[in-house]
């Protein structure tokens, strides 16, 4: 299967006030064509950047390095007028706060439309194929919902309309960061079926940003485990979840309660997660391994092959 | 212990709670859950007395608990609220030992007799914090450190129910179960009773004894957690545990 993306030995620098703080440091992974890639890690470990450097809206003063392949072309080389068709156009992004990204004072047909109307469509060719979009996001009667504002939407809604939106340039590649997060378990379940749909039926890439490992497990086929800024582990998601390779991934598998059945409590990691500002030295994970010892202090893991398609940065994976 | 009867909650013409009834005994959880906009938050604040209900009443020890302010002190200070947003729900530019001095000043009966230094220390002790940790203030904290800071304020006062609404929601994976441990850790060393909210039935079913289940404003269900969860009764209650997702993928 050929690959849609291949990220490389990303990394990407951010202003500091002590000087630039590395935030995404050595990234790899690789997004087949119609394939899922979940990217799970706790608050600022560089799940955002990554997404956010693969569509170029990395903040202002951020510098990358590494390579990301685009079906073959490198994008951090490319010319901003190449990037700019790239975004929106073949890959795509939908946010966790739709509110956010979406524009308050125009309604939610005209922003869906946008992109077609630049395109040189008519007003018919735009209106009917709005209509398309909407309604593939689930939108009820979406002709009624043309001229409706976000604001009147509930949360759900406007996430199925900010999902319409990054279908109309019909992309190759859709990058959601935390698109359920901010909803409601039950409209979070729909959402993520819809996803699922989408990727399946329209052959998709796709990267699903998120802390929560139940979402990455019900629509990833393969999952990236970040913690302070690097590849914690990466692999095959149930193989992954199964039998983690990662001292860190296992205990984020054993933090998971069973709904239906009654859990023990988890015995907690202890320390907090480390920053990319303030990483350990060594392993970044060692202050809070339960199965540390002397080298992971001093020496990083550099992230190497553990099984077909496994792969993790553990001086002792096979011990995980 | 705890006992709500028949609570209703107006605001303006929209009745958010709608004759509500549930009791929470000594040493017990009772985890209540529900979709987003059910009530459970509404619950709560009339339980800490932040909402004045429409009618019914909250007893405590089958005495009227009474909105804030008109409350007996000996029992507002029984019932201490732990929110969701560590962060907002601490003044970031206070310091650590000022927002515990604070509780103890608020609720002089709970205050230490002997050093304060010494009482604050063995305050943050309990909630896991370093006694270094006194001196920073709020907004210099991790969010799991904030809300070990809102425990360590709630319990300083020595309670005897906490209400917990979401707090462990806005936290990283692993440090919600270390604040999951230490809430059931303080609860079994201090016999506190806990009504604990949140939206995660897997974490309900973790620590709950007993689950009370709410659909716009009502209780449709309530029993022992492993029965609601396990062998749900009604329909609501199973559309809720269809919705969560379980971590091995069913296909
Ligand atoms: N101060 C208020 N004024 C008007 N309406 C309110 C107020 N507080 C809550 N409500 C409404 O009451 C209903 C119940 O709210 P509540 O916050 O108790 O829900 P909840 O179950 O805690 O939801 P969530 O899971 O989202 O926290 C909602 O429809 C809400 O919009
Ligand atoms: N706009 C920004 N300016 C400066 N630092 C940022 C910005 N956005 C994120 N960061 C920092 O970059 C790191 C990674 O953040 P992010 O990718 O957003 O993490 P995640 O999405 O995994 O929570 C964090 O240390 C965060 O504080
Ligand atoms: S390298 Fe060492 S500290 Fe890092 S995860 Fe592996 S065992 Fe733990
Ligand atoms: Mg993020
Ligand atoms: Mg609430």
């Amino acid at each position: 299967m050929t690959d849609a993306l291949e990220v490389a030995g990303l990394v990407v620098d951010l202003p500091g006030r002590g000087g630039p703080v590395r935030v995404v440091d050595d990234v790899s992974f690789d997004i087949p064509a119609a394939t899922t890639v979940g990217l799970i890690g706790e608050s600022g470990s560089g799940k955002t950047m990554t997404a956010n450097a693969v569509i170029d809206l990395l903040p202002s003063g951020a510098t990358t390095g590494g390579s990301l392949r685009w079906r073959g072309e490198e994008l951090l080389r490319a010319s901003r007028a190449r990037r700019r068709q790239v975004r929106g156009h073949e890959i795509a992004m939908i946010f966790q706060d739709p509110l956010a990204a979406l524009n308050p004072t125009q309604t939610v047909g005209r922003q869906v439309g946008e992109i077609l109307r630049r395109a040189g469509q008519s007003p018919q060719q735009v209106r009917s194929r709005v209509i398309e979009l909407l309604d593939r996001a689930g939108i009820p009667e979406p002709a009624a919902r043309l001229r409706s504002y976000p604001h009147e939407f509930s949360g759900g809604m406007r996430q199925r309309a900010m999902i319409a939106l990054a279908l109309a340039g019909s992309p190759a590649l859709l990058l959601a960061d935390e698109p359920t997060t901010a909803l409601d378990v039950t409209v979070q379940a729909r959402i993520l079926r819809l996803l699922r749909d989408i990727q399946e039926d329209e052959g998709l890439a796709m990267l699903l940003v998120s802390h929560d490992l139940r979402v990455v497990a019900h629509v990833a086929h393969q999952v990236v485990v970040m913690y302070a800024g690097r590849v914690a582990e990466r692999g095959p998601t149930s193989a992954v979840l199964r039998e983690p390779a990662h001292p860190y991934t296992r205990a984020l598998v054993d933090s998971v309660p069973a709904v239906r059945t009654r859990t023990a409590l988890a015995h907690p990691l202890p320390g907090t997660p480390a920053t990319p500002a303030n990483r350990p030295s060594g392993c970044a994970f060692h202050p809070r391994c339960p199965i540390a010892r002397e080298v992971c202090r001093v020496e990083q893991p550099s992230v190497r092959s553990v099984g077909s398609g496994r792969w993790a940065a553990c001086h002792f994976a096979e011990e995980a | 212990m705890l006992e709500v009867r028949d609570l209703r909650v107006r605001f303006g013409r929209f009745t958010a709670v709608d004759g509500v009834s549930l009791s929470v005994g000594p040493d017990e959880t009772v985890g209540l859950v529900g979709e987003s906009g059910s009530g459970k938050t509404t619950v709560a604040r009339a339980v800490v007395g932040l909402v004045r209900p429409e009618s019914g009443s909250v007893l405590f020890d089958g005495a009227p608990l009474g909105p804030v302010g008109r409350r007996p002190a000996s029992l507002q200070r029984a019932v201490q609220m732990v929110f969701q947003d560590p962060r907002s729900s601490l003044n970031p530019r206070m310091s650590v030992s000022a927002i515990i001095d604070e509780a103890w000043r608020t609720h002089p009966s709970s205050a230490p007799s002997g050093d304060r230094t010494t009482a604050l220390h063995s305050v943050l002790d309990d909630v896991g914090l370093d006694s270094s940790v006194a001196r920073h203030r709020a907004g210099e904290l991790s969010g799991g450190q904030c809300q070990r800071v809102s425990i360590a304020r709630a319990l300083a006062v020595k309670p005897r129910l906490l209400v917990c609404d979401e707090a462990v929601s806005a936290l990283d994976v692993s440090v919600q179960a270390q604040i999951l441990r230490l809430l059931v850790d303080l609860q079994q060393r201090h016999h506190l009773a806990m009504l604990f909210i949140s939206h995660d039935l897997g974490v309900v079913h973790q620590i709950a004894d007993r689950i009370a289940v709410m659909r716009r404003g009502v209780l449709v269900e309530e029993g022992p957690a492993t029965d609601v969860l396990g062998a749900p009764q009604h329909e609501y209650t199973r559309s809720l545990l269809d919705a969560a997702l379980e971590l091995t993928r069913e296909s």
